[in-house]
């Protein structure tokens, strides 16, 4: 069976180009870039390239890029750096729809005498930023917003927010592992002092991610033992996944205008005929500015696993939502932080498409999904009196 | 992914029996939207109204929850109704060829759900459960000790009970307890060591009146099957020196010889001691 795969904010398919680009780095060009010799050189070369193809995609400088293990590395690093830099300081801002990567840390800090203050989020998973406003102050070491959710795919309003917490002299990060191959960033005009990607988003491969640190802001390592990446990040480069990753920087790049065109309109049908052809649905985080290749749907009286289950015998691969998936038992903290009705937040699924998406796929899911749904609501005991014969 | 059996995903996918009862006999119903699962029990009996003719359900709820309804109508039929209430949720699991523990809470929903509908039908006060669908009011008694799913103190000791549940972890992979806020962790773990605690009694009753022999053979016997497993668990050990009346003289190896909280372990041991043997012991540390 093959397999239809709409689940890219959870991991994407490596780019052909992208696996040539590194694949000569394991066995033939495996120098060490930072050898003295020839053979270790040639390798310090294409790690600068990357370096550039990167910084090229962020609108930022090769200097402002420090190459890391995954986007939760950086996550961590950038909140740990801004403590370390502002030691006085005891007030970290961030959001109630955090990925775990800075939602635990944020929390452990708080058992450790931290000031957390996390933003709510409205019915569309929108931040209010008089919030932020009346939340920050002198104390505040650190605002960390994430750019786009993963599961709603809903767009903050970065810029407003770093220029915010610029004016209050705090430091702002942000968790753009969802929005980076995405939408367009500019880092060139930008306030924002750091900021979180991860390679495998948009793809490269898993276990290489991105902090940016803009000049001139000061910053403390989290890994120490090096002098590679300016001191930034000590550890050997893992040099043909960080080559890799400019080369799918370099091709995000070139495929953003089809991202942003072709890929939303997609996402956009598949929204449209979903909600058509299956009653008592809600789009969780519609009425918001959104990620073009995410859909979070949620359908009432039914329970998540199930559907992914059933989805999957057709070779479907989505995403939810729900608990029963993940182990835990509550519906996803970004969608109980959106006050989801409990009549959906357990059946909500999410499609997130990439460029490699088709429109055969996308085809299959609107004949397969709503059968699912019906076969599912008539083994279900609730939902009779709302949903009717159908 | 779950590691679910090919007979879990085989009832999910062709679940037997799905529907309702119109003149059903039975109903039982737990669960609710809220609580992310829900099943509702129809069983129709015969005209003796003893044994049950057929059984369906309604189930909302993940994989797992919708294979245990499937497996559960499968096993009931033709059962009467004692029979049926001789079902445990381990049962249920085990016709699955298992279930991943952190989805036994389905099994154990379905075990509930049946308990409920025979309790209705009889007109005999509905078994203490969880899962009430406004989280307030508490059918059957008990204290609520998880407000997030509903669950009383009589019922999660019931299932503590019956599947031998030692971790609070365990206790939420089986009936949800604690597994949204979490706040009720602590008190499910005061819970369990009351299950425990009582299991022992029942298991181990202080003999009335001892003679010395037996009080000197039951210390050795507390000794090298309660106290010395639990040592060696952190790498240390004791070795008994002499028993005097109700004194009992103990030495410390391992990792317990020469341990700044070696005080505590002979609190321990004399604990142990006094509830299985007899109130009056002391115990001493002594060098040898």
């Amino acid at each position: 069976m093959k397999e239809i795969y709409l689940d890219n904010n959870a991991t994407t398919k490596v780019d052909e180009r992208v696996f040539e680009e590194m694949r000569p780095y394991f066995c033939e060009l495996y120098g060490n870039p930072s050898s003295m010799h020839f053979f270790g050189g040639q390798v310090q070369k294409k790690v600068d390239e990357a370096r550039s193809r990167v910084a090229a995609l962020l609108g930022a400088l090769p200097d402002e890029i420090v190459f890391t293990a995954c986007g939760t590395e950086s996550d961590n690093a950038a909140i740990r750096s801004a403590l370390e830099v502002f030691p006085e300081k005891r007030h970290i801002i961030t959001s109630r729809v955090e990925h775990p990567a800075v939602l635990t840390q944020c929390r452990n800090l708080s058992k450790r005498g931290y000031r957390i203050t996390e933003l709510n989020v409205d019915s569309e998973g929108r931040l209010d930023l008089e919030e932020l406003k009346a939340a920050i102050d002198n104390d505040t070491a650190l605002v960390t917003l994430m750019y786009a959710n993963n599961e709603t795919g809903v767009i903050f309003p970065i810029e407003e927010a770093a220029k915010i917490a610029k004016e209050k002299g705090a430091l702002f990060h942000t968790d753009a592992v969802q929005a980076v191959g995405k939408i367009p960033l500019n880092m060139a005009e930008s306030a924002i002092d750091m900021l979180s990607l991860s390679g495998h988003k948009l793809h490269a491969p898993k276990g290489i991610g991105v902090l940016y640190v803009r000049r001139g802001t000061p910053f403390r390592p989290f890994l120490v033992g090096g002098h590679q990446e300016r001191g930034r990040r000590a550890g050997t480069e893992n040099t043909a996944s960080l080559i890799a990753l400019g080369k799918a920087c370099e091709l995000a790049h070139v495929h953003m205008e089809e991202e942003r065109v072709r890929v939303r309109e997609m996402r956009d049908r598949l929204e449209r005929e979903l909600t058509a052809l299956i009653p008592n649905t809600r789009i969780n985080g519609g009425g918001a500015d959104r990620l073009p290749n995410t859909l979070s749907i949620a359908m009432e009286f039914v329970e998540g696993e199930g559907i992914l289950l059933l989805l999957s015998e057709k070779g479907i691969c989505a995403s939810s939502g729900s608990a029963c998936t993940s182990g835990s038992l509550e519906p996803s903290h970004v969608l109980r932080a959106m006050g989801v009705p409990f009549t959906c937040a357990h059946g909500s699924i999410r499609f997130s498409l990439s460029r490699f998406t088709t429109d055969a796929e996308i085809d299959t899911v609107i004949r397969e999904l709503p059968p699912i749904i019906k076969r599912l609501r008539d083994m279900s005991p609730f939902g009779r009196e709302f949903l009717g014969k159908q | 992914m779950w590691d679910y059996t090919d007979k879990v995903k085989e009832h999910f996918l062709n679940p037997r029996n799905v529907g309702e009862i119109v003149d059903a006999d039975a109903v039982g119903e737990v669960g609710s939207l809220a609580c992310g699962d829900a099943l509702k029990l129809f069983l129709k009996l015969d005209e003796n109204k003893e044994r049950i003719v057929d059984a369906k359900f309604q189930t909302f709820g993940c994989g797992s929850a919708i294979a245990s309804s499937s497996a559960l109508t499968e096993m009931v039929k033709g059962k009467t109704l004692d029979e049926a209430l001789e079902v445990t949720n381990q049962q249920i699991a085990d016709f699955l060829g298992g279930l991943p523990e952190e989805k036994m809470h389905c099994s154990v929903m379905g075990q509930e759900a049946l308990e409920l509908a025979i309790a209705k039908y009889r007109g005999v006060e509905a078994p203490v459960h969880g899962h009430d669908h406004d989280h307030e009011h508490v059918e059957g008694g008990g204290q609520l000790v998880c407000k997030c799913f509903g669950l009383t103190d009589v019922f999660l000791k019931k299932v503590i009970q019956s599947n031998k549940l030692t971790t609070a972890e365990q206790v939420t992979h089986f009936t949800k307890a604690g597994g949204a806020c979490g706040g009720c962790i602590p008190k499910i773990k005061e819970l369990i060591a009351e299950v425990l605690g009582e299991e022992k009694k029942v298991a181990q009753e202080k003999p009335a009146k001892l003679t010395n022999l037996r009080k000197m053979q039951l210390i050795q016997e507390v000794l090298e099957n309660e106290v010395r497993p639990q040592l060696w668990a952190d790498g240390g050990d004791l070795e008994l020196i002499d028993i005097d009346g109700a004194t009992v003289q103990v030495a410390f190896r391992k990792a317990c010889a020469g341990c700044a909280s070696s005080g505590y372990t002979a609190k321990f041991v004399e604990q142990k001691l006094r509830e299985l043997v007899s109130n009056d012991i002391v115990v001493q540390e002594v060098q040898g």
